[in-house]
């Protein structure tokens, strides 16, 4: 009987698990292990800057643990979306960790890298020829939008880790890719159908998850024909038919359509058994194959330089009249910004009110609820750093400063909890590309170059 | 009546991509999320008014496998772009806490 056997090690390479979770996987004999390490929940930042958001401490950790049980057994691990947003610098500085700890280790090892930054040019070229289209609801993609990115990757299905595994790599670092995909293509190279292999990929994709208690932990999979077996490997932690059923809640539109590159998985139908207190079977998922390839890409611009100033005001007659004395800031902000040679269309001054309406904004239902005290995160964003910086620290001395009706505290009207209070910080990105774009293969977009460490 | 924010298990709010929220509701118990269920007050209605957006732009699902009820609506602002103030979309669950169900017996 076929039977795949898969151990997904945390919820992002670098947020932790227990050893001995990892050694109980172990004990199991799994084709294969790995662990995603990306997301774009973390926002446009780490893919604009090539940075990750994950620190390379915490991932040398968890990845030294892989790397060791991998090469002890000879089993192959796979890391997706490396780095936390899958391109070039975070494919590189992944496998500059997964050297270092060979080298430390005196581990070899066949590794495969699989890129998943776009080139631009390319792309521009298929979105003139009609060949990409917009995700939620944003414009046509144009080879202007294109140009203006900083970096664009694609979401890579199994094939390319068909691929690199079929080459016989036994580390498969690979750049953005949909979440299923690495386990998928274990489970499709074991022989199994795509509903199953797409399904136990859904389970892994975040370790323990779906399992109780909630805790960064490890994940044991076992695929056979028309069913996934899900089990954590930490006795303290397990799967019940309703821990499972929802995770197919976790980060996406719909729990029962998931569109995926080449077809949708249909979870309508799923039958959750328990087949141990800790364990549940799960059947009857189905793979309908679309009639289109299309991979979908993620991109970034930068949008300019952002600093920011926090404040908070214990002040009832300010709180009271907070939102006529907020716009009086901003027109002092803008006269004073204006006189040393940044104009009012040059910068950005955006102003959260905690206490109000920080967290919700405009969605906030309770907005009139009167607080003791308000803190304010103000933010200004600009072209340059310096200029940024030159607006901010103009806006902090006005919400400090400036005279309001009826006021009684005239030394200050904020409470500044650091020095320096202004703070840098940096460049600041946003999402600018969230497209598909047709492909002649599964493994176009995405190439695999290979070294023996 | 009763508050969602006192009889559901689970009241959530996450990003469904940068461009949208999904909030879901979770029950425990198969009988209470039937009767919530009944009353038919979650509805797509209710999350376009909540989260002002056009009824034609919640995705809303009841999924009875997980005793839950999940609606995706489009961000007002896409995460970490101008004024955004949830990149993660994790705290936008709390209007959903205080809607009543009308429903007098607890099962």
């Amino acid at each position: 009987m076929t039977e795949v056997r898969l151990l997904s090690t945390t919820a992002i390479l670098g947020y932790g698990f227990p050893e001995e979770s990892l050694a109980r996987g172990m004990a199991r004999r799994p084709h294969l292990i790995g662990a995603d390490a990306g997301s774009v929940d973390p926002g446009p930042f780490y893919l604009g800057s090539g940075k990750g958001f994950t620190s390379p401490r915490a991932v040398k950790r968890d990845l030294q643990l892989m790397l060791r049980a991998s090469c002890e057994q000879g089993v192959p691990v796979v890391i997706s979306t490396a780095g936390g947003a899958g391109g070039r610098p975070h494919l590189e500085a992944t496998a500059a960790i997964a050297r270092e700890i060979a080298a430390e280790d005196k581990l070899g090892f066949k590794m495969a890298l699989i890129g998943s930054e776009q080139d631009k040019e390319l792309l521009a070229r298929r979105a003139e020829a009609g060949q990409t289209r917009p995700l939620a609801g944003l414009a046509p993609l144009t080879r202007q939008t294109i140009e203006a990115s900083t970096r664009i990757v694609g979401l890579m299905g199994p094939e390319p880790y068909q691929a690199a595994l079929d080459a016989g790599a036994q580390v498969v670092i690979a750049g953005r890719s949909t979440d299923p995909a690495p386990w998928a293509a274990a489970v499709l190279r074991g022989g199994l159908g795509s509903a199953e292999a797409w399904y136990a990929g859904k389970m892994l994709e975040c370790g323990a998850e779906p399992a109780l208690p909630k805790k960064e932990d490890c994940l044991f999979v076992t695929v056979g024909h028309g069913y996934v077996e899900c089990e954590p490997t930490n006795p303290i932690r397990r799967c019940t038919p309703l821990s499972v059923a929802n995770f197919a809640l976790h980060e996406n539109s719909s729990p029962i359509r998931h569109i995926e590159p080449g077809g949708i998985l249909d979870t309508s139908e799923c039958r959750f058994d328990a087949v141990s207190d800790r364990a549940v079977r799960i059947s009857g998922m189905r793979w309908e194959p679309s009639e289109r390839l299309t991979i979908k890409l993620e991109g970034v611009e930068l949008a300019g330089y952002r600093s920011i100033t926090i404040c908070a005001t214990r002040d009832p007659v300010l709180i009271a009249s907070i939102g006529p004395y907020l716009a009086k800031v901003r027109e002092v902000v803008a006269d004073k910004s204006a006189a040393f040679g940044i104009s009012p269309d040059a910068f950005r001054l955006i102003i959260r009110s905690y206490g109000l309406n920080g967290v919700m904004g405009d969605l906030e239902p309770l907005a009139n609820t009167p607080a003791h005290e308000l803190c304010f995160v103000v933010e200004a964003i600009c072209e340059t750093q310096e200029q940024a910086a030159a607006v901010i620290g103009m806006a902090r001395l006005t919400m400090l400063h400036s005279d309001f009706e009826g006021r009684l505290c005239k030394e200050g009207n904020m409470a500044i909890p650091f020095s320096p209070s202004d703070i840098d910080v940096g460049p600041m990105y946003r999402f600018n590309v969230f497209h598909t774009v047709e492909a002649s293969s599964p493994t176009e977009l995405f190439p695999i170059t290979y070294e023996t460490v | 009546m009763a508050r969602i924010g006192t009889i559901a298990q689970v009241c959530k709010s996450k990003n469904a991509g940068p461009f949208h929220f999904t909030i879901d509701v979770v029950f425990e118990d198969p009988a209470l999320f039937n009767l919530v269920k009944a009353t038919g007050v979650l509805d797509a209605p209710l999350f376009a008014r909540l989260y002002k957006v056009g009824i034609e732009q919640v995705q809303f699902t009841i999924y009875d496998a997980a005793l839950a009820f999940k609606a995706t609506v489009p961000r007002k602002i896409p995460a970490g772009d101008f004024g955004d103030t949830d990149v993660y979309g994790a705290q936008q669950h709390a209007p959903l806490l205080d809607v009543d169900i009308p429903i007098n017996t607890l099962p």
